[in-house]
């Protein structure tokens, strides 16, 4: 009994140092973000800032438009996610329920899809919008992601387990094909849809590489490249800034995580 | 499966399939037309034939990237599988406290590889940073961790771990609990304790799910870039040029665009041999999604 209980004790107590090798970083990057240069110079480690000065907030914030750049990231990151969904659920109905031919072929193309990521396609896609005059524009950010392979294939499977009477209902009813997918299966789906949903509006507003490689100037800089910037420009001691930047960064993803836990985690497990 | 449609289904279907060509599938073949010219985007194309290969390839440079790419990937996936096992064996318990700890893990995950890779450049900092006058404080630490060409991609690799381990954990997580209760109970009333049975039941009931987290990460790995170009921008005196850093390089750096694709041909035939053994070592294991 008594060992049981020690047993029970050892485990809580790894738990707890587990967790601090996480938890600690955290805590280090929002305690510097709240002290002044003199403090970090004097102990750049001490977890504890004398007060709350909102210096660095200060600082990083006229360094950067947050607010534009929050708002660019966010439109950013949800036109991606919603035109993966409204147009993955037309693809995933017509690779699961229609019967046509080359389907095999439709399917085969997006399957290949999946196989090649954003870095193995960026130097020819920037070249392509450098020749359009689009470098640096919403369309150069979002449509290269508005359809997803993944996202077109998670639903397909969604659909496989819908059952053909459902549909056969909804059509003699005098459901178009377009009511029926939006507006009879899409609410079967929910569960799926909104995994989906977060995990692509997360994934592209943390994203660094894709802007980065498609932005020359501040017209769409998204927040990440804002952050990235803080630390590049300026000389000296900047890590409080830095650090406000990373907590302004890091806050809409943890409060969204913490919120949809169970969803992200979901789609994360597969 | 409904025979009739009144929408044809390449009209549902067309969206999809023309970006997923223009953005995926295109992109591969113009990426293998330019490797056949030199081109500085400012003066026009010049036809070389296989000049960009053998310049890339010439003093074992090309060869230098894929190692460096794979060293990392190795890392990162030996450390995230091991630690994450761990991990998930510790925290597959009830309790509010277990429930706190994965999503502390996991939060690592969640947040941009930005705040990351700016949180540990921080905390690695030679003169400032914890972690170098922790070890210090212990004795340790006359290496710079992230100036050192030899210690430079083993810490980066270390961040990667930090960063992706929470991943790793929920898959074993949810692994754990597929393995059937009935099946330790019978190992129980063999006379298996708690050790035998998780030599015996456990570990061979995550193979499939350990395969899947390995190779996942493998490939994930393999496309490695942000932190490389936050941290180290590929140096010191290129010990963490990753293969993704390498053509990012040529293209905006060196204004090298022949090159960059010749080795966006290479990163693409690779990324394909990885896949290729992530689908071999998946069916072996018996996970088919």
């Amino acid at each position: 009994m008594s060992s049981a209980r020690a047993s029970a004790r050892l485990w809580q107590a790894l738990a707890c140092v587990a967790a601090a090798a996480w938890l600690f970083p955290y805590a280090w990057m929002v305690a510097t973000s709240f002290k002044t240069l003199p403090e970090i110079l004097a102990d750049p480690t001490a977890l504890r800032p004398r007060a709350l000065d909102l210096g660095a907030y200060r600082e990083a914030m006229s360094a950067m438009p947050v607010g534009r750049y929050m708002a660019i990231t966010a439109v950013m990151a949800a036109a991606i996610a919603v035109a993966q969904i409204a147009l993955a659920l037309p693809a995933g109905y017509a690779l699961a329920k229609v019967r046509f031919v080359g389907r095999r072929f439709a399917f085969g193309v997006v399957l290949a899809c999946l196989l090649v990521p954003a870095q193995a396609t960026f130097v020819p896609v920037f070249l392509f919008f450098a020749k359009v005059h689009m470098v640096s524009t919403m369309t150069a950010l979002v449509l290269p992601f508005a359809a997803s392979a993944l996202g077109t294939l998670l639903i397909r499977q969604a659909l496989m387990s819908v059952p053909d009477e459902i549909i056969e209902a909804a059509r003699i009813d005098g459901a178009s094909e377009l009511t029926l997918v939006y507006r009879v299966l899409a609410p079967m789906l929910k569960p799926t849809l909104v995994s989906l949903l977060l995990v692509s509006f997360v994934f592209h507003y943390n994203d660094y590489f894709w802007p980065l490689v498609m932005t020359t100037d501040d017209t769409v800089r998204t927040l990440p490249l804002g952050v990235a910037l803080l630390r590049e420009q300026g000389t000296g001691m900047r890590w409080h800034i830095v650090m406000a930047g990373n907590v302004i960064l890091s806050i809409p993803v943890l409060a969204l995580f913490a919120v949809a836990q169970k969803h992200l985690m979901r789609a994360i497990r597969g | 499966m409904i025979p009739r449609s009144r929408v044809h289904p390449w009209v549902m279907l067309a969206p999809t399939l023309v970006l997923l060509v223009a953005f995926f599938i295109i992109p591969i073949g113009v990426a293998a037309f330019e490797s056949f010219f030199a081109w500085d985007l400012l003066t026009p194309p010049r036809y070389v034939g296989l000049a960009n290969y053998r310049a890339i390839a010439a003093h074992g440079w090309l060869f230098g990237v894929v190692l460096r790419t794979l060293a990392y990937s190795v890392l990162v996936v030996s450390g995230t599988t091991a630690l994450g096992l761990s991990l998930a064996l510790l925290v597959d318990r009830p309790g509010r406290l277990f429930v706190f700890v994965r999503a502390s893990i996991f939060s690592a995950y969640v947040v941009s590889w930005v705040a990351v890779a700016l949180l540990w450049m921080a905390l690695l900092d030679d003169a400032e940073g914890v972690v170098p006058r922790t070890l210090r404080g212990v004795g340790l630490g006359r290496v710079s961790l992230l100036g050192d060409p030899r210690a430079a991609l083993p810490t980066l690799a270390a961040v990667g771990v930090w960063k992706l381990t929470g991943y790793s954990m929920i898959v074993f997580l949810s692994g754990l609990q597929s393995v059937p209760p009935s099946l330790h109970e019978a190992a129980a009333l063999d006379g298996a304790g708690p050790w035998g049975r998780f030599l015996h039941v456990t570990l061979p009931a995550l193979g499939p799910t350990a395969a899947f987290v390995a190779t996942t990460t493998l490939v994930t790995s393999f496309q490695a870039f942000d932190i490389v170009r936050l941290v180290t921008q590929g140096g010191p005196a290129r010990a963490t040029q990753l293969f993704v850093y390498a053509i990012y390089e040529q293209i905006f750096l060196d204004l090298r665009v022949g090159r960059a694709s010749a080795l966006t041909v290479v990163f693409f035939v690779l990324l394909f041999a990885l896949a290729l053994l992530q689908l071999r070592v998946l069916r072996v294991s018996g996970r088919s999604s």
